[in-house]
């Protein structure tokens, strides 16, 4: 159906057609006009958020646990430019979101208006593509485009920018079924031949491995299934990297953990031992792979992709499949069933023997404490009283996102958020937002550490507005920790600015935003506290002060191979060279 | 036409010099890139050689299909095999990139480029730059008592050799357009 109508209500009709139900937003004065339309309909509900940066971040969470894109409506100039750190995140994590920016007037462009600022050359970098619109009747196919975009082949975000007067001029508005199709159509379905050819090397393996990433999540439930059915019906060991967390269960018996630079002793060590690594969806960051020409010498490496460019990057593999994993899976369970199922079992079963002695170093051990909580126990306390329940988790970034990775179990995709490619502080707060919008009866937890937290702490704000009953579990150790503990071991424990001062009484700063706060700082107060965190209905931050110089382990020190962890503060004298030095 | 040099070696740095110690040898290679012919494309294929500190020898683009909006853009670039690998998948995924094809292996190609030069000097110099260029093929598309100015067209080594001829004979400065290029046969 073609009807005439504004831009600023092509832009609201677009989003109701492509199924929108919430946008994360902050209005400006080269958006009045969508605002307005906005403020007239009842279909889609806007989250005013405290700053725009929260507001992509939240989109991303909305995205990562409902499997939707994301959408967020910001103003131009600052507006963009804020959102520009969420762009970059949501790209480096491939997290589908839609972002609308305002722009000056077209007859302004170019002359350095007032919050004007080149939006889409400044995201060009950092989105998978971007639209300047200034034709009225190019706006409504160009947002049907961007959601086809942002959400075919490998996700990732999208920008239009939308100058005022483009919002205020009449056009043709299209439907997203007469809007033109792509020509923009990724590959879907593996090669058969070297889909044939894995199953042939997974038969004959003697020591496989699945590492998987996010690739999975992004290609949906069914892909998830997919994989629990090929890890039951081979019985390999599976691994898999932050991003990837859920796709198969924590509780399932083949899980070997989360591997990569703080993963566990029997992930990192089986990936290096392996004779057969089955890359599924995850792209050999150096988080994971430690030093590049000691990274699992001796083995055949297999690697499922959607995104060619993600193949060779950084690891030269043997056998390349591009395709979705969903897709993929699906053909290589049917391929590896007709040819009878085959596994070299007595092989397998001598490997199974290797990884339980790996498990045996109990690579996550701690000392406890009875005077002041150490942060892994407080993450352990956390699972062990959430457990089973509808949980969703984010996390901001540092130490206590990893804790959070090696000590909570995720059973299911979708439930795990947080920032794994850029590391943004400031994101598990407003993620946390955007989790709870789209769930809105379901436990959201913000794993967080008080350093990260306090970067984007101003979408409390957002969180009271909208009575979202997010909950900060905040390990606040006064330290930026992973910095601290990085210049224990680089830079002979000279502390640069790596401590919080003046930090603000959190329980204060949760009444002072209309929700409540508890501190706790005694090992016997630790459940009470946390209980009283689930339980009270609102949001809620809880102060967990923690042991201010506990280091995170395992480690794989920088410039080392997987076999090279460090297990504890014992072997961490001289762990990294002068190269490994140089890499972050 | 445009040409654009970006200073070989720039990128000696960067990461993707330590990917692969394997195949060491950096080969040169001619892309043909067809792309939409829409705002921002040349800066999407420029910002992805900036950004992943990839070299760029030369650089060609036009319009080729008017009513299709195709662009097609030929760059000549320089890597160890991965990296070539790497920069065509990284360019096959930009959206508006309809092909990559990489003409160095896709068969026989021809390769042209197109330069003027300003020569200028008296007496015997100018007569002996006149006589080379008759030999490259040159004309002279501009002349005064002093000076002219020649339009080569060959392939990227004739028109250095020509550069290289002139050059004490009173090379002025001159222009290139950098290097358009087909593949050989009727596909």
């Amino acid at each position: 159906m073609e009807r005439q109508m504004t831009g600023a209500k092509m832009v609201v009709q677009a989003l109701k057609d492509q199924g929108v139900d919430t946008v994360f937003g902050y209005p400006g004065g080269a958006v009045l006009p969508i605002y307005d339309e906005v403020f007239q309909q009842n279909d889609i509900q806007h989250v005013l958020v405290r700053h725009e940066q929260g507001a992509v971040h939240a989109a991303e969470g909305y995205a990562r646990s409902t499997g939707k894109p994301g959408v967020v409506l910001v103003t131009s100039g600052p507006g963009a430019t804020n959102a520009v750190t969420g762009l970059t995140d949501a790209l480096l994590d491939s997290i589908p979101i839609v972002v609308l920016t305002g722009q000056v007037p077209t007859f302004l462009i170019g002359t350095d208006g007032f919050q004007e600022a080149d939006t889409v050359g400044i995201t060009r970098p950092c989105t998978k593509h971007n639209w300047l619109v200034k034709d009225p009747n190019q706006l409504a196919d160009t947002i049907h485009q961007a959601f086809h975009v942002s959400t075919t082949g490998r996700p990732g975000p999208t920008l239009i920018d939308i100058p005022k007067d483009v919002q205020f001029a009449t056009g043709t508005y299209v439907s997203p079924q007469k809007a033109r199709v792509s020509h923009y159509q990724p590959r879907m379905k593996g090669d058969t031949d070297a889909i044939t050819q894995l199953a042939e090397m997974m038969e004959e393996a003697e020591r496989p491995v699945f590492y998987t990433g996010g690739g999975v999540i992004n290609s949906g439930p069914g892909a998830s299934q997919l994989l629990r059915e090929l890890v039951e019906a081979t019985n390999f060991p599976i691994t898999s990297t932050l991003m990837g967390l859920g796709a198969y269960p924590a509780s399932g018996k083949n899980w070997l953990g989360m591997l990569g630079m703080h993963g566990l002793y029997e992930a990192n060590m089986a990936m290096h031992d392996c004779d057969l690594m089955i890359c599924v969806g995850a792209r050999f960051d150096d988080r994971i792979t430690g030093r590049v020409d000691a990274f699992s010498p001796g083995s055949h490496k297999v690697q499922i992709d959607i995104d060619p460019s993600s193949i060779n990057k950084v690891i030269h593999v043997d056998l390349p499949i591009v395709g979705d994993v969903g897709h993929v899976l699906e053909d290589l369970l049917r391929i590896w069933k007709s040819k009878g199922r085959k596994t070299n079992t007595d092989a397998l079963a001598n490997w199974w023997k290797q990884i339980d002695a790996w498990r045996e170093v109990n690579c996550l051990s701690f000392k406890n404490s009875t005077k002041t909580i150490k942060p892994q126990h407080a993450v352990q306390r956390l699972e062990a009283l959430t457990r089973g329940m509808d949980r969703y988790i984010t996390t901001e970034v540092g130490q206590h996102q990893m804790w959070a990775a090696q000590f909570l179990g995720f059973d299911e995709p979708g439930r795990w958020m947080t920032s794994g490619g850029l590391g943004t502080m400031g994101y598990g707060l407003p993620a946390s937002v955007g989790v709870q919008m789209a769930h809105k009866e379901s436990l959201v937890i913000n794993v967080a550490g008080e350093a990260s937290w306090l970067m984007n702490m101003q979408e409390m704000g957002t969180a009271v507005q909208y009575r979202l009953p997010v909950k900060q579990f905040i390990l606040n150790n006064e330290r930026l920790g992973m910095v601290r503990q990085w210049q224990e071991l680089l830079h002979g424990e000279r502390y640069s600015q790596s401590w919080s001062e003046a930090l603000p009484d959190f329980a204060k700063l949760a009444e002072a935003f209309g929700c409540k706060g508890r501190v706790v700082k005694d090992p016997a107060d630790l459940d009470d506290a946390i209980r009283e965190m689930i339980e009270y209905d609102g949001p809620f931050i809880l102060d967990v002060l923690v042991e201010k110089h506990e280091n995170c382990f395992p480690m794989i020190p920088s410039g080392e191979a997987h076999n090279k962890m460090l297990l504890g503060e014992a072997s961490t004298a001289d762990a990294i060279g002068e190269a490994g030095a140089a890499l972050v | 036409m445009n040409a654009l040099k970006i200073k070989k070696g720039s990128s000696r740095k960067s990461a993707y010099e330590l990917r692969d110690p394997n195949s060491d040898v950096v080969e040169t290679h001619t892309l043909a890139v067809i792309v939409d012919n829409e705002p921002g494309v040349l800066a999407r294929v420029i910002g992805l050689f900036s950004g992943r500190g990839y070299n760029i020898d030369s650089l060609t683009v036009a319009e080729v299909d008017h009513t299709g909006h195709q662009s097609r853009i030929t760059i000549v670039t320089g890597g160890t095999p991965a990296v070539i690998e790497q920069i065509k998948a990284q360019l096959g995924r930009i959206v508006p990139v309809h092909e990559v094809h990489d003409l160095t292996v896709e068969g026989a190609a021809v390769e042209r480029e197109l330069a003027l030069f300003k020569v200028a000097g008296t007496g015997d110099k100018r007569v002996e730059a006149l006589r080379l260029a008759d030999i490259f093929r040159a004309n002279a598309v501009d002349s005064t008592l002093e000076s002219f100015v020649f339009e080569v067209t060959g392939a990227p080594a004739k028109i250095d050799a020509f550069a290289d001829l002139m050059r004490p004979l009173g090379l002025v400065e001159m222009a290139r357009t950098g290097v358009a290029a087909l593949s050989r046969g009727g596909e």
